[in-house]
């Protein structure tokens, strides 16, 4: 609110400024006010920036965009007020802001950034959604518009008062009469403040929302307000039915979101643990290195950053699968039948893995880059909105799901597995290479893992631990949902996930984890083999 | 890498040790208490590398009383019960004249009884949350009233933030914190209702309710902004999140305590563009004292690309303190260096002079940056003098009334003013 003051300041000067402040209005007076931004301390800098916007030079834009992002700089040899960009060449391209005259390019020592704090930036961006209410982009237009819906200054409400009428999109213009009447609501009569808050209810805004409570609370307990308060309670109920609808479709999201990544922890494991029967603890380090395999590709190809996941997909599972053929051959299929020597065989494999990735990498976390697609947001409506990359990653899960499905229930591979998880002599007396066919499974199941490092690549931090945050989860999924059982993996995930995210608002993550976890040992006491237990013989 | 540099690094200490076996006791022995495996060794290798180079800049300009320094460097493995044994053998086995050691609180109180039984000195490099004052100790990371306090100060006077959000990792130093921050807050006048607190677990990644949360509390019309005390590895996923979820740093600022140049480097910093830091110095600070240490740094570590951070400005003034305590008092005996070190004056690699306050905690500047694109800060706001480090907070009830002065006649690191009485508690 107390961004309004200076514009309501300019707002003033502005309508002087032809008889009294001529000198404000001069367009002349730019390269002036241009020469001192420099030197102004940071504190001075809102007022010199109302007088650059007075000036209602063209060149306000060139000024104020670049100070916006970040990319107004000044020559440190004569003080030169320019934007600057950086080059493939790590120089930095300049342009003069008054004139637009090229520069030539230059290192980063011999230019300073003019700072800026976030409330200039709120102002800036508040003066420059003013400006963008007359853009010919209606989408520009909308921006501008929200805004200014969330933070009203008279100057703009005055444009959009004129401009509504030739508005030709719909979205802004209904956008447009919102703001007016959020605007009629604290400024209009008696009269006008009720029709405003009739046509306000069921707005999902969050501006409208606190000016109905804010006018509602500014309101006595009088009989000639009793009909003004009735409508705006009921407003404000109105719209809080629907926040608290939106409230549990967003907690419904952010459930399945962590379901979509317990199963993909966990999906790899249904293979090596449910099929084989093999504990496998070192499952965490092959989501760690398709992890890292995404970083290596980022990489190696720094240029193709937007397609650098989908690379990444084929040549995890390939890194990840054929570690995990490695690690069979080596030295799970000599430990047959000795769970405990399994568990912590591959415990040091695990450690081992870690070790190795610290000294080839380093210790420290390593960056991986998020692609343009897979940052932002989906807005379904001001109340409601859902990440791209949750929103992709549980797409992905299930993606990977059904073709595993595919796989196991369609190919011959997949055959062959279930062969011989349910009876390996007999398999084997039918001719099917038992050795070889868990030399696969086994880097099927490591190279879905792989697959899984790419996703939580996006979501955590990718360093040498990465695994170990994971590996409880997967197996505490595969043991909730019935061993051996993709349809149990799937269903124990989505279960596990969206139960942890509708506790966690009233109780807290710690709690939650907490509640999950003791509820998980309940029930398997109750049913030790999991939700969807396999039935027959080779349930034993 | 990271291996050679360490095999390098241990035999180099090995052969010194070695080489300065004949005449070891001539030299003044400097004890470097960091864990250099486990968790913490991520942020604990870079101080003993600070201390090493700093023992070589002062071995190099002669020593200290025309003796030369020498290094006992020992690895307590981020394991807190290891740092009181580490500190055992280094005061009496290798009889070191002082250590430099600690970053977690944790690891801290661990080696305390130790300091206190032997008698030994201590210099502790790192922001903490305070409620301690040893005699065996000297502070010269920033107290809460050097960080946190200001910090609120900033986000009330000049985001004008009406609304707070405590977000901290579940562990002592943002629990004792926040209690401050709260009880702070509400001398200031903010209602209850406008606080929120929430904790999460080491390493939190699935940031989605928080961030929804924090976006529904801060949309309510009132500038609303998060006072971030989560830990290490959290961060970039909650920044992540922050950034996915579309709430700009104008809309609702974060100003976190645990993040700094080391913590960002590396990292794709452009989420978190515009957010902010408190610390008593960053590397962007733009002095001669600063510009020389940090080319300093990076000869002696040997890579261009290494920044420094604010527990590196606290190792390097806590040092070079010691160094001059030491001269004054010409002797290195810890009761005599002890009360020398008081008033000792040091300027700040930020401009300015530190000076060591009789409550063994520092005089230095609060600075407030902000995140740009390459990790590093951008200072949009100092105060106008160096603030005094309070060992015991004014806003927590417990020890309000608390003060600590190791200066005669009142010798004491808990002295109540009220009653006029030593609670007699060492630490």
């Amino acid at each position: 609110m107390l961004r309004l003051l200076p514009l309501l300041f300019l707002y003033v000067m502005s309508f002087n400024a032809s008889a009294a402040v001529s000198e404000i209005q001069d367009k002349s007076a730019l390269p002036a006010l241009i020469e001192q931004l420099p030197t102004t301390k940071l504190n001075r800098m809102a007022p010199l920036i109302d007088k650059i916007v007075a000036t209602s030079a063209p060149q306000t834009r060139a000024i104020l965009d670049p100070l916006l992002t970040g990319d107004l700089y000044y020559l440190k040899s004569n003080k030169q007020v320019v934007s600057a960009y950086r080059n493939k060449q790590d120089q930095y391209e300049l342009t003069d802001v008054f004139t637009a005259e090229t520069l030539p390019a230059v290192d980063k020592s011999a230019i300073k950034k003019v700072r800026t704090n976030n409330r200039l930036r709120g102002k800036i961006r508040d003066i420059l959604a003013n400006l963008d209410l007359r853009s010919d982009d209606a989408s520009i237009r909308i921006t501008a518009l929200n805004q200014l819906l969330n933070n009203p200054n008279e100057i703009g409400i005055a444009s959009v008062n004129k401009l509504i009428k030739e508005e030709k999109d719909e979205d802004a213009r209904e956008l447009m009469s919102v703001i007016l009447l959020v605007d009629q609501l604290e400024t209009g009569n008696k009269a006008e403040k009720l029709t405003a808050a009739q046509q306000l209810s069921g707005r999902l805004e969050p501006t409208v929302k606190n000016a109905l409570v804010k006018q509602l609370s500014s309101l006595s307990e009088q009989p000639e307000t009793a009909e003004l308060r009735k409508v705006l309670t009921k407003a404000i109920d109105d719209i809080e039915q629907t926040a608290s609808v939106y409230g549990m479709v967003e907690n419904l999201f952010f459930g399945l979101s962590l379901g979509s990544v317990l199963l993909l922890a966990a999906i790899g494991l249904t293979i090596t643990f449910g099929v084989m029967g093999v504990i496998n603890m070192a499952h965490g380090e092959m989501m760690m290195l398709g992890a890292y395999t995404t970083y290596v590709i980022q990489q190696t190809f720094p240029n193709l950053i937007e397609y650098s996941l989908l690379m990444a997909v084929p040549a995890a599972f390939l890194v990840s699968g054929f570690v995990g053929v490695l690690i069979e051959r080596g030295v799970i299929r000599f430990l047959k039948g000795r769970p405990l020597e399994t568990l912590l065989a591959t415990f040091g494999i695990s450690l081992i893995l870690q070790q190795l990735v610290r000294t080839v990498f380093s210790p420290l976390n390593r960056q991986v880059e998020a692609p343009q697609w897979m940052s932002g947001s989906l807005e379904i409506n001001p109340m409601l909105s859902l990440t791209y990359n949750r929103l992709y990653i549980i797409l992905f899960a299930l993606g990977v799901f059904f073709t595993l499905l595919m796989i196991l229930k369609k190919s011959s591979l997949g055959l062959h597995v279930r062969a011989v998880s349910q009876n390996r002599d007999m398999a084997r007396a039918l001719s099917i290479k038992s050795s070889w066919v868990d030399a696969i499974t086994f880097g099927l199941g490591s190279g879905i893992a792989g697959v899984a490092g790419v996703a939580l690549s996006q979501l955590t931090n990718v360093g040498p631990n990465l695994g170990q945050a994971y590996i409880i989860d997967s197996f505490l999924v595969v043991v909730f949902g019935g061993v051996g059982n993709l349809w149990g993996t799937l269903v124990a995930a989505m279960t596990m996930g969206t139960f942890n995210k509708l506790l966690e608002p009233s109780m807290g993550p710690v709690l939650a984890n907490i509640i999950v976890l003791v509820s998980l040992v309940l029930f398997i006491q109750k049913r030790p083999k999991g939700l969807f237990p396999q039935k027959g013989r080779s349930a034993e | 890498m990271k291996l050679k540099k360490l095999i390098v690094a241990s035999s180099i200490v090995a052969t010194s040790l070695m080489t300065n076996f004949a005449y070891a006791a001539d030299n003044i022995k400097v004890g470097v208490l960091h864990s250099l495996s486990g968790t913490m060794a991520i942020s604990e290798t870079t101080l003993k590398d600070t201390v090493l180079m700093m023992i070589e800049d002062q071995n190099a300009k002669g020593g200290v009383l025309g003796r030369k320094l020498e290094a006992v460097v020992v690895d307590p493995a981020s394991n807190w019960p290891l740092f009181a044994e580490k500190g055992r053998e280094l005061l009496a086995k290798d009889k070191v004249d002082v250590i430099f050691g600690g970053w977690t609180s944790v690891s801290r109180k661990s080696v305390l009884p130790v300091l206190e039984e032997l008698n030994g000195l201590m210099f502790y490099p790192v922001q903490y949350e305070g409620e301690e004052s040893s005699r065996n100790v000297f502070y010269t990371g920033a107290a809460p009233n050097q960080q946190a306090i200001p910090a609120v100060d900033y986000l009330m006077d000049d985001i004008g933030a009406e609304r707070f959000v405590l977000l901290g990792t579940d562990y002592v130093y943002p629990r004792t914190t926040n209690k401050i921050l709260e009880a702070y807050l509400m001398s200031k006048g903010v209602k209850k209702e406008d606080i929120m607190i929430n904790y999460t677990p080491f390493g939190h990644s699935d940031w989605q309710n928080i961030v929804a949360e924090v976006k529904r509390f801060g949309s309510e019309g009132k500038q609303t902004a998060v006072i971030s005390t989560v830990n290490g590895d959290a961060n970039i996923p909650f920044y992540k999140e922050l950034g996915n979820q579309g709430i700009s740093a104008e809309d609702i600022p974060v100003i976190a305590f645990s993040v700094g140049e080391e913590e960002l480097s590396g990292f794709d910093a452009k989420p978190l563009v515009g957010h902010l830091a408190a610390w008593n110095y960053f590397q962007s600070v733009d002095t001669k004292e600063n510009k020389a240490f940090i080319a300093q740094w990076k000869k002696y570590i040997g890579n261009d690309k290494r920044v420094t951070n604010d527990p590196m400005e606290a190792t390097y003034l806590g040092f070079k303190m010691w160094v001059k305590a030491v001269e004054k008092a010409g002797t290195t005996d810890v009761d005599a260096v002890e009360q020398a070190m008081i008033g000792i004056a040091v300027p700040n690699l930020t401009g300015g002079i530190a000076v060591m306050n009789s409550n063994h905690h520092l005089s230095k500047p609060v600075l407030i940056g902000e995140i740009q694109e390459d990790g590093q800060f951008e200072v949009v706001w100092e105060t106008p003098d160096t603030v005094i480090g309070d060992a015991w907070s004014d806003f927590l009830p417990s020890s309000k009334n608390l003060v600590s002065d190791w200066t005669a006649p009142i010798s004491c690191g808990n002295f109540d003013v009220t009653t006029a009485k030593c609670s007699g508690q060492k630490f």
